[in-house]
């Protein structure tokens, strides 16, 4: 695709020429009509030419499935996103990584989302819901995602760190500055920026974890790492350590904090399902995973081929770029009924690709889920109505699916 | 039609019937006793229908393949016995066969 204001026509661009990996695709929520051509026309497409090179992009629920599960074939590594690596901060993280290393890795920190964990956690993470919640204007338009969104999404990351909580902000910045440059979505990122954050926030870290190195008893990510024998010494592996740390910052952050906008944005979209959601309360759970579903907040998990395969007909080649779009995946009616309607009362409401499948299936699930719900809980207990006010302004990323704003005005109940 | 128990984490168990060529997920699903999630609806791919087959009843039961494995692997709460029950055909020589379920699924 050119770099024109315009963006191809979905219908008739010749089907060689579909590069859905253009960011300008998801910042103008433009997607759908190209992801369908794909599903119907070309479910496992190569696409030569690209600002990323070429790649496949595999686009049915199914063939996702698939490929995800078949880790020997389909490689995390080096990186688990469209573009290259960026040699500026060769950062590890076991997202990009395959067994046994990864396996090793995700152990260690597996237990802080574990959902007995998570349980503690609970009172804790209403509370803060609640403070939020009860500080927000009536009546008047603010800023969801920068008051509730984020704010929720800070907050929980800094007790999952025990990380000093009046700075958590910075979690945030060094999330985004690590989601986001150029050559890795097609962001705008400045390179220096992001490489003095990252910098700093490995500085912090380092700091945290001799702070902490031989205290007893606690639970947050740190403690947990320095307690497993097999990451003990994880500080003295920086670029493993950075790379951790950052994976569960991110990991836990804008996917999120999206989803907590998104779910607002759906309800406003889909007045009946507010409506049926208003009538009764007990449909929460399986409105969280529907809302999951419908936000993807991540658009795509990229593999690459550790040798020549065929897959679905398709010859892909040793060192291949194997983008699953789960996003496509996400509204493949083939695979979910009404696929592009946001039902909150669906049947398998968990039956989605969001979270990804096989042994990288998001460890934070049940935390997300978690906090979505009691987001809402306090929620419905408080407004009859949190009526978005205006078009969001959504991020320009093929992979990270934000909302940069969502302007809302609260109705008391 | 053979019987299965089915113990939940609180000590709770349940006896359930059971049919044979399907699969003990769909088994337990179907019965309504709580603790198996099933995501993934049964691929081998999110590890959330995880159980522990007794051990007397093991060798019945059958091993993990590679793929199951790989997914069993990544429970905190794996132990020797652990299954996906998703991976499991219930057959007739499974009548009386007890498992247990995970205090939690993730």
């Amino acid at each position: 695709m050119n770099m024109a204001q315009q963006l191809p026509d979905a219908l008739t661009t010749p089907l060689d020429k579909i590069d859905v990996s253009d960011a300008r695709l998801y910042e103008q929520d433009a997607w759908r009509p190209y992801f369908e051509r794909l599903r119907k026309e070309d479910p496992v497409h190569y696409q030569a030419d690209s600002q990323f090179g070429p790649f496949w992009s595999v686009t049915r629920f199914e063939d996702i499935v698939a490929v995800d599960s078949n880790h020997e074939v389909f490689s995390s590594e080096p990186t688990i996103v469209i573009g290259d690596l960026t040699e500026d901060l060769p950062v590890e993280m076991f997202i990009a990584m395959d067994p046994p290393k990864h396996d090793v890795q995700r152990r260690a920190v597996q237990p802080v989302v574990a959902p007995r964990n998570l349980a503690d956690m609970e009172k804790l993470i209403r509370s803060r819901v609640i403070e939020i919640l009860d500080n927000l204007p009536v009546g008047e338009t603010f800023d969801w995602a920068e008051r509730v969104s984020i704010n929720l999404t800070t907050q929980m990351l800094a007790t999952l760190f025990d990380f000093p909580f009046e700075q958590r902000q910075k979690l945030t910045y060094w999330s985004d500055m690590a989601a986001d440059s150029p050559e890795i979505s097609g962001g705008q990122g400045d390179p220096e920026e992001r490489l003095n954050a990252l910098h700093d926030c490995l500085e912090t870290f380092t700091r945290l974890w001799h702070e902490r190195a031989g205290k007893e008893g606690g639970f947050d990510l740190i403690s947990l790492l320095q307690r497993d024998p097999n990451t003990a010494d994880l500080v003295e592996r920086p670029m493993e350590f950075l790379g951790n740390i950052l994976l569960l910052i991110v990991g836990g952050n804008d996917t999120t904090r999206n989803s907590a906008s998104g779910g607002v944005l759906a309800l406003n979209q889909n007045p009946a399902e507010y409506e049926k959601l208003r009538a009764n309360t007990a449909l929460i759970p399986s409105m969280v995973s529907e809302i999951i579903r419908w936000q993807t907040p991540l658009a795509h998990m990229r593999r690459t081929a550790t040798r020549d395969v065929e897959f679905k007909g398709k010859q892909i080649r040793k060192g291949d770029k194997v983008v699953m779009w789960y996003l496509s995946g996400n509204h493949d009616d083939t695979a979910i009924e009404n696929a592009n309607d946001f039902i909150i009362d669906r049947a398998n409401p968990r039956h989605h690709v969001s979270f990804g499948f096989g042994v990288h299936r998001c460890m934070g699930n049940r935390l997300a889920e978690m906090q979505l719900r009691i987001l809402w809980e306090e929620v419905m207990q408080r407004f009859s109505f949190v009526e978005v006010m205006a078009e969001p302004e959504r991020v320009r990323s093929n992979f990270v699916r934000g909302y940069k704003t969502l302007p809302v005005r609260l109705h008391a109940l | 039609m053979p019987t299965i128990t089915v113990i939940e984490f609180n000590g709770q168990d349940h006896s359930i019937e059971v049919q044979s060529g399907r699969t003990l997920m769909e088994n337990v699903l179907d019965s309504g006793v709580p603790g198996i999630d099933a995501d993934c609806g049964g691929a081998c791919a999110c590890g959330t229908c995880h159980c522990f087959v007794a051990e007397d009843w093991k060798e019945v039961a059958g091993e993990a393949d590679p793929m199951e494995e790989s997914m069993l692997g990544m429970r905190p709460d794996r132990i020797e016995t652990s299954r996906l029950s998703c991976q499991i055909q219930v057959s007739d020589d499974m009548d009386g066969m007890v498992v247990r379920l995970p205090e939690y699924q993730m």
